[in-house]
């Protein structure tokens, strides 16, 4: 990447990161369209379609008959060949068609617009309070190191890291709803309104993502910030006197910061996949219920856009956090 | 001593092992440049960290005590202590590129240190900044001070932790080994400075080296350290031409000198680690002069002349006895060719044009670089940092495309990259990289990396290339035990003769050698300088020595390429070119290398 001739000379020498951001949205949209042509081939190659469950589904035994399915076929256009399909596909893509239904008909945008709304609202929900709580401790417990502050912390990060999400969830259940009674068992959103107005559903979804997201991240933060502690500026530092709040302020957390972010965005990316158990588990109407029931009837139009929609959510996660990495440290701001 | 601006009185830093200091005493004056000279495990960190009032992690300082300025520095609780750094006691570290702050612009980083003792609101923090900046001969332009860390170079990065360390006027200065990893010509502006700077501030300087050859130059007085103990001490021109410890002599005589193409005598061995140090005096194996008596009990110092203290039984035989002790070798002088002769050739470098990019930019590394290695013959390529030497050696070696040009072996041009070289090409040149610590795998036994190239290169099977590789470990002098360690765990000296182990391993024909001195200490170095030219004449190997140490250069190099911007300026016989240099450039480097000014007199004697 260095090695592009446009630094070496030109207008792009003075503002490195501005080109910088221009070429990694760019680098992003390529990889975009790329994921696009996998999500389409992959689900493509899914054995069956969704011609063969309608009609397994319809007819009481053994499926239709050859001339049925391909009479079906023809009518869904499962008949025409992939590249042309695809091409179809993108097309609608850019003008906001993803398509409808292969099963009940309806358009694509109609069957998740909501769902992937309440799912966003709760990954955004857990994202906004993993950041703080994931630097916050893992900053501290990595100044601290070896004290008994860090040993709390970490053993804890680590008990969090190991127990599956589900284990979390059904013990904040089995705590909070069923002992205590504070709050719901299942988080039901009625159709048309949104999680948001009633917030109190929200808590126990997105305490089961943090208590697995939080472990991880915070040990992450934590390790990066040990490493950057031993460095030898803080030491020189120290050596020249310098107080020891200023120290961790202005010689460790802006060193450690960057690189904690593009760690963090790796956990962030974690949630894509699983928020799809936490969903299950609380009954959330979020796309894990669609896309799993999508998956089961080859509804390929459906598969693909959630599966796209994922994809999207975490390349721009990745790409944001490298941007921020970048603009957080200034070698790499400055292109030296 | 009255008048004395740090006192350091019988101090003993004990490690879990043993004592990592004992006995030491010392003072510096004020205006006074005291060097503090050692090897590895001398105990010269300990030292400097000791006049901060601080111990290694998992040490303590049991007796004794260090007072700067009549401020006590040891036992104070660490708030007290914090008080005092950077204000009357301030710290140079080793390497600048890693104590500088990379988040912080570098004004910010001299004001910084100021704003730690003064008033936040206080105005004159700014003023301070810079004119410590100016103190330290810096540009204090705005441009100059928004810059980052790695956006100035290696000579001013050094000048900023200058500039730090005297932003609070301090009383006394402690220099950790200032100039290692800098080339001749920064490390002449570097002392020339720190003279200047002494002149001007009046305060004392302690400085802790390995370079006997740098610090002679600024030093007032010397002080040896061995083992934790201070072995000799006096002032710096009596030290030099009478040393009167048989290791400070050693230690002399093992400093190469760029005018003259003599060899370098080796001081074979190791300080004793702590915890190994025998009950006598700690230098005992490795003396020639050595007696019973030496190792009851370590010799207490004696007053042998005006301020010059020696810790010697046998302090009157030094002089004349030392230099042909049983345990000192002499590096044969290399033999003055006249010219290469083309039935010799080995390796031909021709015309060969490469560039090192960065992020931003290309750097011309080599325009049109050409020269001829014979077999058994050693050419040192010379310069400055950033001449593209090292650019070159990984040219050689295939790890860097050139965009032009050849590299011939035997006479078959070589593929641009390793991956297109046979592998017994890559066999017959090998190289020794500047930083071996990079190279070396930290998860792999020293004895599993050496037998390697071995296996790959040369098909050996395991168990043969296992058995290699510790003949060649105690073919670099390296202790057998060392096979099984990891490179974590061993020194900068130590993981220099691995690499080199490693490189032998594929018995290569050419051996490229990138700055492979330039961290070891004087003795270690003329060991690993003495051990070089004994696998020349026993493989007849041939090399390509890179490097910035004239005095290394003349010891071992056969002919000299002297390198600047990317072209050779000046080529001919090591003599001929070190003592009359016929170009600016070269004249500039043999000027500016650092020698002991001392030597002609103490030679007067040794030479025969």
């Amino acid at each position: 990447m260095p090695r592009d001739p446009l630094l070496t000379a030109g207008p792009g020498r003075h503002h490195p990161f501005l080109m910088l951001c221009i070429r990694r949205s760019l680098a992003g949209i390529a990889a975009t369209c790329a994921v696009s042509l996998l999500v389409f081939v992959g689900t493509d190659l899914l054995p069956g379609d969704a011609a063969d469950v309608i009609l397994t589904r319809s007819a009481s035994s053994g499926g239709g008959t050859p001339e049925q399915l391909a009479a079906l076929r023809a009518e869904l256009g499962l008949d025409v060949p992939w590249p042309q399909r695809y091409l179809g596909w993108i097309g609608g893509l850019l003008q906001g068609d993803l398509g409808s239904s292969l099963v009940s008909g309806r358009s694509v945008t109609d069957v998740i617009g909501s769902r992937l709304g309440n799912t966003l609202v709760l990954a955004g929900t857990a994202t906004v309070l993993l950041v703080p709580v994931a630097v916050g401790l893992g900053l501290w417990s990595g100044i601290r190191q070896g004290r008994p502050g860090d040993r709390v912390v970490s053993g804890v990060a680590v008990a969090a890291q190991a127990l599956p999400e589900f284990v979390a969830a059904t013990l904040l259940i089995a705590v909070f709803a069923l002992i205590a009674g504070l709050l719901p068992a299942v988080s039901l959103v009625p159709p048309g309104t949104s999680p948001l107005a009633r917030p109190e559903i929200l808590v126990l979804p997105v305490l089961s993502l943090l208590s697995v997201m939080a472990g991880q991240s915070i040990r992450m933060v934590r390790a990066r910030t040990s490493e950057v502690v031993r460095a030898d500026f803080v030491r020189v530092a120290r050596l020249h006197g310098i107080p020891e709040r200023r120290v961790v302020w202005r010689y460790v957390v802006p060193n450690a910061l960057g690189p904690a972010l593009q760690l963090l965005a790796g956990s962030i990316s974690w949630l894509v996949g699983g928020i799809v158990v936490v969903e299950q588990v609380f009954a959330y109407p979020g796309i894990s219920h669609e896309l799993v029931q999508a998956i089961i009837s080859r509804d390929v139009p459906v598969v693909q856009a959630l599966a796209f929609a994922m994809a999207v959510c975490t390349l721009a996660i990745y790409t944001l956090a490298d941007l921020l990495v970048v603009a957080l440290v200034p070698k790499l701001r400055t292109g030296g | 001593m009255t008048g004395a601006i740090a006192e350091v009185v019988g101090v003993r830093v004990e490690a879990p092992g043993g004592a990592l200091l004992d006995h030491v005493d010392l003072t510096v004056l004020p205006g006074e440049v005291l060097g503090v000279v050692g090897e590895s495990g001398s105990g010269k960190t300990t030292l400097a960290l000791a006049l901060l009032g601080e111990t290694p992690p998992g040490t303590r300082a049991t007796a004794g005590r260090v007072t700067v300025a009549g401020t006590p520095m040891l036992h104070v609780t660490p708030a007290e202590r914090r008080q005092h750094l950077g204000r009357i006691v301030a710290y140079v570290p080793q390497d600048p590129v890693l104590a500088l702050n990379p988040a912080m612009r570098v004004g910010r980083q001299v004001a910084e240190v100021a704003r730690a003792h003064h008033d936040r609101r206080d105005e004159t923090i700014d003023t301070r900044a810079m004119r410590a900046l100016r103190r330290a001969e810096l540009p204090g332009d705005p441009s100059f001070l928004r810059r980052w860390p790695h956006q100035i170079s290696g000579g001013q990065q050094q000048r900023v932790t200058l500039a730090q360390a005297v932003v609070n006027e301090p009383r006394l200065l402690v220099l950790d080994e200032p100039t290692t990893g800098l080339d001749v010509i920064t490390q002449a502006d570097l002392l020339a400075q720190l003279r200047r700077l002494r002149d001007e501030a009046g305060c004392g300087i302690l400085y802790v080296t390995h370079d006997i050859a740098a610090v002679a130059g600024i030093a007032d007085r010397l002080a040896v350290l061995y083992a934790g103990r201070v072995v000799e001490e006096g002032p710096t021109s009596t030290l030099l031409s009478q040393p009167r410890h048989p290791y400070t002599a050693a230690l002399i005589d093992a400093v190469p000198d760029p005018r003259r193409a003599r060899g370098s005598a080796g001081l074979p061995g190791v300080v004793p680690p702590v915890g190994a140090r025998p009950s006598g005096c700690s230098f005992a194996p490795r003396c020639g002069l050595v007696e019973r008596l030496c190792l009851d009990a370590p010799p207490p110092p004696a007053h042998v002349g005006t301020q010059h203290r020696v810790a010697c039984l046998n302090s009157e035989r030094t002089g004349s006895v030392v230099v042909s002790a049983p345990t000192v070798r002499r590096v044969s002088t290399p033999s003055p060719r006249t010219s290469p002769s083309p039935a010799n050739t080995l390796l031909v470098v021709e015309d060969l044009h490469a560039v090192h990019r960065t992020r931003r930019r290309q750097v011309v590394a080599a325009a049109g670089i050409s020269f001829s290695l014979d077999r058994d013959e050693c050419v040192a390529l010379l310069g400055a940092s950033g001449s593209g030497k090292s650019t070159i050696a990984r040219c050689i070696v295939g790890l860097h495309r050139p965009t032009a040009g050849t590299v011939r072996l035997g006479g078959t041009i070589l593929g641009r990259s390793v991956r297109h070289r046979r592998r017994d090409q890559r066999r017959r040149i090998q190289l020794v990289p500047q930083n071996p610590a990079d190279t070396l795998d930290p998860s792999r036994t020293v004895g599993e990396q050496v037998a390697r190239p071995a296996r790959i290169l040369r098909r050996r099977s395991a168990r043969q290339a296992v058995a290699e590789a510790v003949e060649l470990l105690d073919q670099v002098r390296l202790p057998t035990a060392v096979a099984a360690r990891r490179p974590g765990e061993l020194s900068g000296g130590e993981r220099q003769r691995v690499a080199l182990a490693r490189a032998l391993a594929a018995r290569p024909e050419v051996l490229v050698c990138d700055e492979i001195t330039s961290a070891l200490d004087v003795s270690v170095q003329a060991v690993v300088l003495d051990l070089l030219a004994d696998l020349r004449t026993e493989l007849g190997l041939a090399m390509v020595f890179i490097s910035h140490d004239l005095g290394v250069v003349a010891s071992v190099a056969d002919r000299v390429a002297v390198l600047a911007d990317g072209r050779v300026c000046e080529t001919g016989p090591t003599r001929e070119v070190l003592e009359s240099p016929r170009t600016p450039v070269a004249r500039q480097l043999v000027h500016a290398a650092p020698r002991l000014p001392y030597r002609d007199v103490a030679d007067a004697t040794s030479v025969s």
